[in-house]
């Protein structure tokens, strides 16, 4: 009888578990059915030169980053330092896509927080943004040599994720 | 002199409304049948950036980029699957409010009718151990006496 009775009190530990492991996920963080696919392809104005368009394919044979970011986004303001640090270094290649912004707005961001990127190009309307399932700005996406997406950050970089994700990730990737 | 400011604001206010009526648009059939087939749509999405709203309750700006796209692609003559499949491919399955029947999903669709399984198997256990527990074998005579004693009250004699 007491051995029945211990059933429900398990039953209870093991519902108590998953509710435990679910404090410590982020519901925001959904993932992207883009992993492991070829770049969605784009051809944008740069943002400093708008005469002159980048698009993935011209990135092709190199490993390199792509950051969603705009001046009205918050949470790039916090991750931007690292980024800027990481500009620095000139470990990876990383492509600003200027979502949703005023282009002389986003221009005025970088120079007065820095400008990390090789290159910023503007999608004005948001539509590469859908293309490449971006709906929480920061994003920032690791494309391999051949063109694949291999990982994607929804929100912004922290120390952690740089450390132990992205930089290990795009090591691997720019050995291969 | 006055009367006569009255009227020209009358007609000027006349004017005006006539303006504002030529300026909606009358929907004709085919476009309320591709605004119905939008919102209908765009009630099935989940939106991403606020998730318990779908694309159609949501102002974010993400929710009104995606309903601008469903009418993009509704007037570019796609259906209803091939416009669902276009967001599944960005934001996976997470966008729908009714996830598919996969091999991930099955637990989910499944779920609830299993644990209504696992709740009947269990009562009807029970209901047979009970039934089990009332078909005791029949008191033996000595046990009857006992009984009789209990019920007339006379309780000191038993215990002793």
């Amino acid at each position: 009888m007491s051995k029945k009775l211990l059933i429900p009190l398990a039953l209870f530990v093991v519902l108590c578990g998953f509710l435990l492991v679910g404090l410590w996920r982020d519901p925001r963080e959904v993932p992207s059915p883009l992993i492991g696919k070829p770049a969605p392809p784009f051809k944008l104005a740069q943002l400093h030169e708008p005469s002159k368009t980048l698009g993935p394919s011209d990135l092709k044979g190199q490993v390199w980053l792509l950051n969603v970011w705009a001046s009205w986004c918050v949470s790039c303001r916090e991750e931007h330092p690292l980024l800027v640090e990481l500009g620095k270094a000139k470990v990876v290649p990383i492509v600003g896509l200027n979502y949703k912004d005023e282009p002389a707005a986003g221009m005025k961001w970088l120079t007065q927080n820095g400008d990390p990127y090789n290159l910023s190009v503007v999608d004005r309307d948001g539509r590469v943004g859908i293309d490449w399932g971006v709906y929480g700005v920061p994003e920032t996406f690791v494309i391999d040599k051949a063109g694949a997406i291999r990982y994607k950050q929804i929100g912004p970089i922290t120390v952690e994720a740089l450390q132990t994700k992205i930089l290990p990730l795009v090591r691997e990737l720019q050995k291969s | 002199m006055k009367p006569r400011v009255f009227a020209l604001l009358v007609a000027a206010f006349a004017i005006s409304s006539l303006q504002a009526l030529a300026a909606d648009a009358v929907p004709t059939d085919k476009d309320s049948v591709a605004s119905s087939r939008a919102v209908k749509l765009s009630e099935k999405l989940r939106c991403l950036v606020c998730q318990n709203q779908t694309i159609a309750d949501s102002n974010a700006e993400l929710a009104q980029d995606l309903r601008r796209q469903i009418h993009e692609q509704i007037a570019a003559g796609k259906t209803d699957d091939e416009i669902v499949d276009y967001m599944v491919a960005r934001y996976g399955d997470f966008v729908l409010y009714q996830p598919p029947v996969k091999s991930t999903t099955v637990l989910l669709w499944a779920g609830p009718g299993l644990l209504l399984l696992v709740g009947f198997v269990g009562l009807a256990r029970i209901v047979r151990a009970r039934r089990a527990e009332s078909d005791a074998p029949p008191l033996t005579a000595e046990e009857h006496e006992r009984a009789a004693r209990l019920l007339d009250g006379d309780r000191a004699k038993d215990a002793s």
